[in-house]
């Protein structure tokens, strides 16, 4: 008989929904990994934890985690974890979805729930393009960049996705690619330490599609770019924290503290009934 | 049931909002989200001020894609959640109402109808909403409506939706109108006692066995909500009981999207709520709702005076709609007559069950709904 020997981080997925449906070479289940390593060096209660995706490849990874988790419709994810946020201010809700989900159809509700600083865990995996349709134009497509929908290059400017979180209100802001698997999931650590609004975003291959349509076929290429051009200029100016071909700005831009939403309105109930006992 | 400070029984003077936000909170509604939209405010601006005062939430959201997404949440960690809106509300509302049906989450949409299309007539009633309510999202599934005619129903229909949404874990609709919302009226709210209060069926297996959309034997299955253990995943997408994406199982779409239609359909006669005035020997039906329904009663009452043998069906269930008793009243009658502020909606469903049964509609747009001798008129031309 052969022992049969699990994985030490399979308790933290569900097994039996693999296998899953990401593309060879894409940065998705690394994004994953780093994060279920997070968890498990935080020791963190799986019962207490609340996984939220939107729609796209990243999408599926609320379904992957052994949790409680929800796959919400396209964009929403923020919006529904802010209603498990505030009616259960206990849980840990964390948000795994991509640029297009969070940034083109949800980017009113990010940067609303950065505003308000409600106290859930963003992270985005941004791979340039809408991977699960096929490769077309997204918020953060590189200019020049070729897409199914960009035929002729891009022309849009893309969002600086750090800098809008900062702008916005976040109190925790960072930036790696999946090449920094250490350094994201330390940051993943310290995001699901703090209270209020955080996000990381996660520069993440998707050689099938967008890598294809731009001269790198193969995850190893885009993660050469990723190596080559990648400098960590860590509580830089994130206005300043350009992704271009030559250089990728990577880093944690903010590390703050304010009262969450959540608290604040618990502290405002409290005082309500305060008031009405005297 | 409800503490002494959340419900306020007795007699009041209120508005219809402000009655339909007091059922909300007696029917345990813990949790609001919304977006400001005339003739809806009041029920964001009173449950702002009331929630906090036994420990509930409200939160004023971006815009009513999120105040739904928001209450979906909500409900799923454990609290009976509503929104308030107006017909360019309901019409963002439908992308997450669709993911309610979907998940099958309890909770609570009111919408409060003015005069549309687009921006309309904001300050204006309405019933232009009734077949977005029933097809409004895409997809096919079946939900609950109901329309409140008065202060008193704005009320008493809030907390039956909720008990409605929580026994068959839908997204059901309160679709009161600009008339009813606004208008005073003496409300009287029950002793706790008095007061059916429907909670959602709870999982009664072990937390490895449970399966969070396999149905019991009235199709609804029982809900288990985030933070209790049992790992279970919801999806927007079609699903087996384990809630686990199949989204190439032709199998596994004809038995979820039935079952969701057939929850509601094979439970339709312990839903449906009518009101019946003087239909046993009647000649002419009016059938009407909401606000609409009030003139239609008084002009029903007129034509007795006159001699005319008529009678009133007035539905407080809209959807499901009331056919089989709709297709007994064409049996016995020789007409009936359909007044409502749109262009002519549920009346097509009256229309479908009448068969031979001439069915006279009536139109009103605008600021007043018909008024009795508009009604009486109609009647007495199909008498």
């Amino acid at each position: 008989m052969v022992e049969q020997v699990t994985h030490p981080l399979s308790k933290y997925l569900r097994a039996d929904m693999m296998p899953h449906i990401w593309c060879p070479g894409c940065g998705n289940g690394i994004v994953l990994n780093c994060f279920v390593h997070a968890l498990d060096e935080l020791k963190t209660d799986l019962d207490k934890l609340v996984v939220v995706s939107g729609i796209g490849c990243i999408g599926r990874t609320a379904g992957y985690t052994n949790t409680d988790s929800f796959h919400t419709t396209h964009g929403r994810a923020i919006a529904f974890a802010t209603g498990v946020k505030l009616a259960s201010p206990e849980l840990e809700v964390v948000i795994v979805s991509g640029d297009g989900d969070l940034f083109a159809i949800g980017g009113n509700h990010f940067i609303h729930a950065a505003r308000r600083n409600i106290g859930v865990k963003v992270i985005c995996a941004n791979n340039f393009n809408y991977g699960m349709t096929g490769g077309q134009l997204g918020p953060t497509t590189p200019l020049e960049s070729l897409t199914t929908t960009s035929p002729y290059g891009n022309i849009e400017h893309p969002f600086n996705l750090v800098h809008l979180a900062a702008a916005a209100g976040a109190i925790y802001v960072a930036r790696w690619t999946t090449l920094h698997v250490r350094r994201l999931t330390q940051s993943m650590k310290k995001m699901m330490q703090k209270e209020g609004f955080c996000f990381i975003e996660v520069i993440s291959p998707c050689p099938e599609i967008f890598g294809r349509y731009n001269k790198m076929r193969t995850g190893l290429e885009m993660m050469e770019w990723f190596k080559k051009a990648s400098v960590v200029e860590s509580f830089s100016d994130p206005a300043k924290a350009e992704i271009t071909k030559e250089k990728i700005v990577v880093g944690e831009f903010v590390d703050t503290q304010k009262l969450s939403y959540e608290k604040l309105f618990h502290e405002k109930i409290a005082q309500i009934n305060e008031r009405s006992i005297q | 049931m409800p503490s002494k400070r959340s419900l306020l029984t007795g007699a009041h003077f209120m508005n219809g909002d402000v009655a339909c936000a007091e059922g909300a909170i007696a029917a345990g509604c813990r949790f609001f989200a919304g977006y400001p939209i005339t003739p809806a405010t009041e029920i964001a601006e009173h449950l702002s001020q009331r929630m906090p005062e036994f420990g509930g939430i409200y939160i004023q959201m971006e815009d009513e894609i999120a105040s739904m997404a928001a209450v979906l949440g909500a409900s799923y960690a454990g609290l009976k959640a509503m929104t308030a809106t107006s017909g360019p509300g309901f019409s963002l509302m439908q992308e997450n109402i669709g993911l309610a049906v979907m998940t099958e989450t309890p909770c609570v949409i009111v919408d409060i109808m003015r005069g549309g299309p687009s921006t309309g007539q904001p300050t204006l009633p309405g019933q232009q909403d009734v077949m977005q309510a029933r097809w409004g999202s895409h997809g096919d599934y079946a939900t609950v409506a109901l329309a409140p005619s008065s202060v008193q129903e704005m009320f008493d229909l809030t907390l039956e939706a909720f008990n409605l949404a929580e026994t068959y874990r839908v997204p059901a609709m309160l679709l009161g109108d600009e008339i009813v919302a606004h208008m005073y009226e003496k409300l009287v709210i029950p002793p706790p006692d008095k007061l059916r209060i429907v909670n959602r069926k709870r999982p009664n297996v072990p937390r490895e066995e449970y399966m969070p959309f396999k149905p019991d034997e009235d199709l609804v299955p029982p809900m288990a909500c985030f933070g209790e253990g049992y790992h279970f995943h919801a999806t927007g997408l079609t699903h087996d009981e384990r809630g686990y994406p199949q989204t190439s199982s032709s199998e596994a779409q004809q038995k979820l999207v039935t079952r969701l239609c057939n929850k509601i359909r094979k439970n339709e006669d312990k839903i449906i709520r009518v009101e019946e005035t003087m239909l046993d020997d009647a000649d002419v039906a009016v059938v009407a709702y909401g606000i609409v329904a009030r003139s239609a009663l008084s002009a029903v009452r007129k034509a007795r005076e006159k001699g005319i043998k008529a009678g009133l069906l007035r539905l407080i269930t809209l959807w499901p709609f009331p056919e089989k008793r709709v297709a007994q009243l064409a049996e016995q009658t020789k007409a009936i007559v359909v007044p409502e502020m749109n262009c002519g909606q549920m009346v097509l469903e009256v229309e479908r069950k009448a068969k031979e049964t001439p069915v006279a509609f009536l139109s009103k747009l605008g600021e007043e709904p018909h008024t009795p001798l508009e009604i009486l008129e109609e009647i007495r031309r199909n008498s």
